[in-house]
């Protein structure tokens, strides 16, 4: 790299760095330690070590609600997955299509998706609740998965049909001679050539959904079909600020999904930011 | 529709040679594949997207609750927000508001750390994964029941105020003068994911521009104005485009400190918050409609302003 710089110098910078570390974190180890100290040492202390570990924060989050928190945990599991599931299927399905195949309207319709980029959700939630109302699928998890078979994150789209371009021509001109249809192309060699980038598709996918705040709470009213993030705000506007280590036990248990991604799948994340400029 | 354009056809490779000739038939085999490929694409496009937006559209002129069929009004919705509606006024205001402050904060704290990044420091991996993880973690619920906590009365802020300093800080979430700047310190908090689109763009800086600088004697304050900043324009402008666009939509973290009120005093109502309950509380489909066709509207001038500046202040190499 550049020049190399005091050892002190860097030591400083190392310093500052741990600091400011520490400061970003502390919040979030605060909200693991205040769940598991005794509940009247909360508020007093701004120590992160608590003066003896106690767990029943979590049974009582656990069952604090009519229905328990193992019922969201289910909820918010499936939607994720299957959400996750359509994603990649039916973005990558599209992608194929624009990143490979030659047709009539190809470049209107690319035109069209990258247009759906840019439009705010907003925009479409009204008619889109009222079209579901008539399905009868409000109070169902369908609103929040099946539109994803539809390709309707054009984001991963894009992500897809980017790294697609990538792969070598030659490689599905030679299936072509063999006879391959465009499924098998698709099939036997896009998809295997094309794991990094379903799997960031598939990680942001998945925490997204599981993340996701305002679609649950637009479609899912009934509390059997809560998922986690409904739970937990329920949670707050029952319990009020009165048991506070409890609603913080279950907000640590809500994160940790996202907290084995990011453990498992660091690289991925920050490659899956740096190169495509995802927002979070 | 272009039949016979591409050599590499692989929807026309597939069609069986000496076929009954017929336009429909040839132009099925050529584009018929790829339009399987996009099916579902298309079934979404119409049915989710664009028939939906003109639903929007239209429904933004009408009354309609839901039960009964909606009432032609006009443009009556849109003369009432832009003249007699003082919360759309106010969500106007704390949106701008909350845009202005947390977007440039949240940049700047991304470039600053991004720039004391780049220098072949060690750790760097574990550092970054650190400052990052907040913007990971940072749009769920749980982190907004925790910012309550951190800025209620007897939050840990307060608490750090007290033993340190010895101030007896207000509530910070339910007073109407401190509640928004709650809401963005906790959006630059998450300025992680920015600064990883700036790592990567410094990468991209060639370090002989700086080792030119360096011979010709000049100072590292002045390296940053005249080689870091220009040469990192495309990424900022990308950065401002993407994160105010994103600060514009915000909506969890005001709906969970407020409880889903937008108080106290609309001091937290964010547009989108506005638009829910206008929706969703009172299921005034029409109006929360054309709120929402004014968002577009705010969004594109907003990005079509930026590109339009982009030629004054961006720098592209050729």
């Amino acid at each position: 790299m550049r020049t190399g710089r005091s050892p002190a110098r860097s030591a400083l910078i190392h310093l500052i760095l741990i600091l400011a570390s520490f400061a970003m974190l502390y919040p979030i180890l605060w909200m693991v330690s205040g769940s598991v100290r005794p509940q009247d040492e909360l508020f007093g202390t701004a120590s992160l070590w608590p003066s003896s570990v106690d767990l029943s924060a979590y049974v009582r989050g656990w069952t604090g609600l009519q229905v328990s928190f193992g019922q969201f945990f289910w909820n918010s599991l499936v939607i994720s997955v299957l959400a996750t599931i359509g994603n990649v299927v039916g973005c990558s399905l599209a992608a194929f299509a624009f990143a490979r195949l030659k047709f009539g309207g190809r470049n209107f319709w690319f035109a069209l998706m990258l247009g759906t980029l840019m439009l705010p959700y907003h925009v479409v939630l009204i008619p889109q609740y009222i079209l579901f109302l008539e399905l009868g699928w409000v109070n169902t998890p369908l609103p929040l998965i099946v539109p994803k078979y539809l390709a309707t994150d054009a984001f991963f789209i894009f992500l897809m049909v980017q790294f697609f371009r990538g792969i070598p021509r030659e490689l599905d001109e030679a299936a072509v001679m063999d006879g391959c249809s465009p499924w098998r192309i698709y099939w036997k060699i896009m998809l295997p050539l094309s794991l990094p980038v379903l799997a960031t598709a598939a990680i942001f996918s998945f925490i997204w959904t599981w993340d996701d705040f305002f679609g649950p709470l637009i479609y899912l009213n009934d509390i059997n079909t809560y998922t986690v993030q409904l739970g937990l705000r329920s949670f707050v506007d029952s319990s009020g600020a009165s048991d506070w280590s409890a609603l913080f036990a279950m907000s640590n248990l809500s994160l940790v999904p996202i907290f084995i991604f990011f453990i498992f799948f660091q690289r991925l994340l920050i490659e899956g930011i740096a190169t495509t400029g995802m927002k979070r | 529709m272009t039949m016979q354009s591409v050599a590499t056809d692989l929807g026309g490779a597939n069609a069986p040679a000496g076929a009954v000739p017929g336009a429909a038939r040839r132009a099925w085999a050529r584009n018929g594949p790829a339009y399987l490929f996009l099916l579902p694409w298309l079934i979404g496009f119409f049915g989710l997207t664009l028939g939906p937006a003109l639903a929007s559209l239209y429904l933004s002129f009408t009354n309609y609750d839901l039960i009964r069929s909606p009432d032609w009004v006009g443009a009556a919705n849109y003369v009432r927000i832009a003249t007699a509606d003082p919360k759309f006024a106010a969500a106007m205001k704390v949106t701008f508001l909350y845009v202005v402050l947390s977007v440039p904060l949240k940049l700047a704290f991304a470039l600053l750390v991004a720039m004391a990044f780049n220098r072949g420091l060690k750790g760097l991996p574990v550092y970054r994964a650190i400052f990052y993880l907040p913007s990971l973690l940072g749009a769920s619920v749980a982190i907004a029941v925790l910012w309550r906590q951190l800025f209620a009365s007897d939050g840990l802020v307060n608490m750090v105020l007290w033993q340190l300093f010895g101030i007896e800080g207000p509530s910070w979430i339910s007073n109407p003068n401190y509640s928004l700047y709650t809401l963005v310190i906790l959006s630059v908090w998450q300025f992680g994911s920015p600064m990883i689109i700036f790592l990567a763009g410094l990468r991209q800086i060639p370090t002989d521009m700086y080792e030119a600088a360096e011979i010709d004697g000049a100072s590292k304050a002045r390296q940053f104005w005249k080689i870091t900043l220009p040469l990192l324009t495309p990424v900022i402008f990308f950065n401002a485009v993407i994160q105010t666009i994103d600060a514009f939509k915000a909506f969890t973290p005001a709906f969970i400190i407020s409880e889903g009120t937008g108080g106290p005093i609309n001091s937290t109502l964010f547009y989108t918050l506005y638009l829910y309950q206008e929706a969703f509380g009172f299921f005034r489909m029409g109006y929360a409609s054309a709120l929402a066709w004014i968002l577009v509207v705010i969004i594109a001038a907003f990005t079509a302003f930026s590109f339009l500046s982009a030629k004054y202040w961006v720098h592209y190499d050729d």
